[in-house]
């Protein structure tokens, strides 16, 4: 009888875990640090292999569709069983006085900011930073991009530049952005712009090299001038590939604002959560940080819809 | 026969160090089909790309009359326009009837994704015949489709080539198409490409295998490759 070869990934991920957490309490007590706290690792990678065990038993049915109702339906039950668990908790008074608002003090201090007119105000703050940092950035990194995944001289002069500032946190950029900047608008801009900018030149650059050359063979037989070859072949070929790193550039310029507003201005969803944290109103941080999470939310929406127009659907059905 | 379309004149041509094409000579008369088979790697894209003009021959001369169109195996179309908009890239103004001659109609307004292989080739076949050029260069364009598809659409090249003549260069490594449709066959032999042998075949179109003078088409041919 052969021998059956199963794997499995979650015994293998245990036991790798055993041997790491061993390694690094070894590690630790030879350097005199951690005093043994290694061990932890044990327990986090049997966790982790058991996990994966799980996972690999699960049936592949990824490819059935949901129904519509139950695409609905499932996300607001999830955050109705979150609610309920976080009221059940503060109800109880699980919390250490002070750690964590309850449901009803959130849902009193937006209230009070929407009465007030001050979350509206602060939306609208942020979206308008977000807006002309993204377009500004997407803007110049399109063509810069295109440019280096055609031009193969301009890719190997520029592409190591690209990926040692793409590696830079947006956030390393604060003190510049506030000297070159001031207050205000200007250096919150200029942190999405950064934020955006290299991310979309390198997802640009690496559709525009990918464009299969069939197509440029077919328009050169058709005649099509340089001109032509940009706007009818090239553009239209990366634009999938396109919409999908504008709608991760989008989460992130809309996560950046927020720490871009907790520095250089006074208004701002970012400057609600850091004044609110000075006030110690943990109700109001709360109130902030859905408010962002649903506005995250909408923008991921409305850039996967984008998939959705006729001409861009080959890119996502193949 | 009438007057030669395209000759090549002793061509030669060198990716970098590699010698692909050497020394080879063709010539490709009015509305002729001409079939080169040989095997896969012997230079037939490079060979196709040289007839198109995507390509600068190293050495020797080609005389071209007229311009041409390339249909590749597969994924020439564009995918982010309709079956109407890549015809209408070719020829704008015969749209329609392509969209017929090609029993398209119905599907006009699909993209190429949502079409079979069969059909992706129909549509290439029509933007490159509505383009209504002198000379068609086909690279290999049935091989991805499946054995009857296949059958079905050379039947139907056939016919639309006698209805609307054009000169054919057709590149194929599948010695039973070459011997079904060409009016010639020309035998290519592997590195340096040139020509190892030319057959002509019986006259008419979409010969079967039964048809006399086909089986020794195809046994010369496998015989020239090595294969039998």
């Amino acid at each position: 009888m052969p021998a059956r070869v199963r794997s499995k990934p979650g015994v293998e991920i245990a036991a790798g875990g055993a041997l790491v957490a061993i390694a690094v309490t070894a590690a630790a007590i030879v350097g005199d640090v951690y005093e043994g706290t290694g061990w932890l690792l044990l327990p986090i990678f049997l966790g982790l292999g058991l996990l994966i065990h799980g996972v690999a038993r699960l049936p592949h049915d990824t490819k059935v569709p949901l129904s519509r109702i139950a695409e609905w339906v499932l996300p607001i039950l999830c955050a109705c069983v979150i609610l309920t668990a976080w009221w059940g908790a503060s109800a109880l008074n699980m919390f250490p006085p002070g750690t964590v608002p309850g449901p009803a003090e959130v849902g009193d201090a937006f209230r009070a900011e929407v009465a007030s007119g001050r979350l509206f105000a602060d939306m609208i703050a942020s979206l308008y930073r977000v807006s002309w940092g993204f377009l500004s950035a997407v803007m110049l990194a399109v063509p810069l991009g295109l440019v280096i995944g055609r031009h193969a001289a301009t890719r190997a002069a520029l592409m190591p530049l690209i990926n040692f500032f793409r590696s830079l946190s947006p956030i390393a950029w604060i003190p510049f952005a506030i000297v070159w900047f001031g207050v205000g608008d200007p250096p919150a801009i200029a942190i999405i712009f950064i934020a955006t900018f290299f991310q979309v030149v390198l997802a640009t650059a690496a559709a525009a090299a990918s464009v299969p050359k069939v197509y440029y063979k077919v328009a050169e037989d058709l005649g099509l001038r340089s001109r032509a070859v940009l706007f009818q072949i090239t553009l239209p070929a990366i634009m999938p590939q396109l919409v999908t790193a504008l709608r991760v550039a989008i989460g992130v310029a809309w996560m950046v604002v927020v720490a871009a507003e907790m520095i250089a201005v006074r208004s701002g969803l970012g400057f609600l959560i850091v004044d609110a944290r000075n006030g110690l109103r943990m109700d109001l941080v709360v109130c902030g940080m859905i408010t962002i999470g649903t506005i995250g939310i909408g923008l991921d929406v409305a850039f996967a819809r984008l998939a959705r127009i006729p001409s861009l659907r080959w890119g996502f059905e193949r | 026969m009438s007057e030669s379309v395209l000759t090549l004149d002793d061509v030669g041509f060198d990716y970098g160090p590699l010698c692909v094409i050497d020394k080879l000579s063709l010539d490709v008369k009015r509305d002729e089909l001409l079939v080169c088979v040989g095997p896969s790697g012997c230079g037939k894209s490079t060979l196709l790309g040289l007839l198109g003009g995507h390509l600068p021959p190293t050495r020797g001369k080609i005389l071209r009359k007229g311009a041409s169109r390339t249909i590749y195996q597969d994924g020439g179309l564009f995918p982010w326009l309709t079956v109407r908009e890549n015809i209408a890239m070719g020829n704008p103004t015969k749209v329609d009837e392509w969209l017929e001659i090609t029993r398209l109609s119905d599907f006009a307004g699909h993209y190429a994704h949502q079409l079979s292989g069969g059909m992706r080739q129909r549509v290439e076949l029509a933007r490159a015949l509505a383009a209504e050029t002198d000379i068609l260069l086909m690279d290999e364009p049935f091989s991805a489709l499946d054995y009857q598809t296949r059958n079905r659409m050379r039947k139907e090249l056939v016919a639309t080539l006698a209805e609307r003549p054009r000169t054919v260069v057709f590149v194929t490594h599948d010695i039973e198409e070459a011997v079904q449709i060409g009016d010639r066959v020309v035998v290519l032999g592997t590195r340096p490409a040139n020509v190892r042998k030319e057959l002509a075949l019986p006259t008419g179109r979409s010969r079967s295998p039964a048809t006399p003078g086909v089986a020794d088409a195809e046994q010369a041919i496998m015989e020239e490759l090595g294969l039998s």
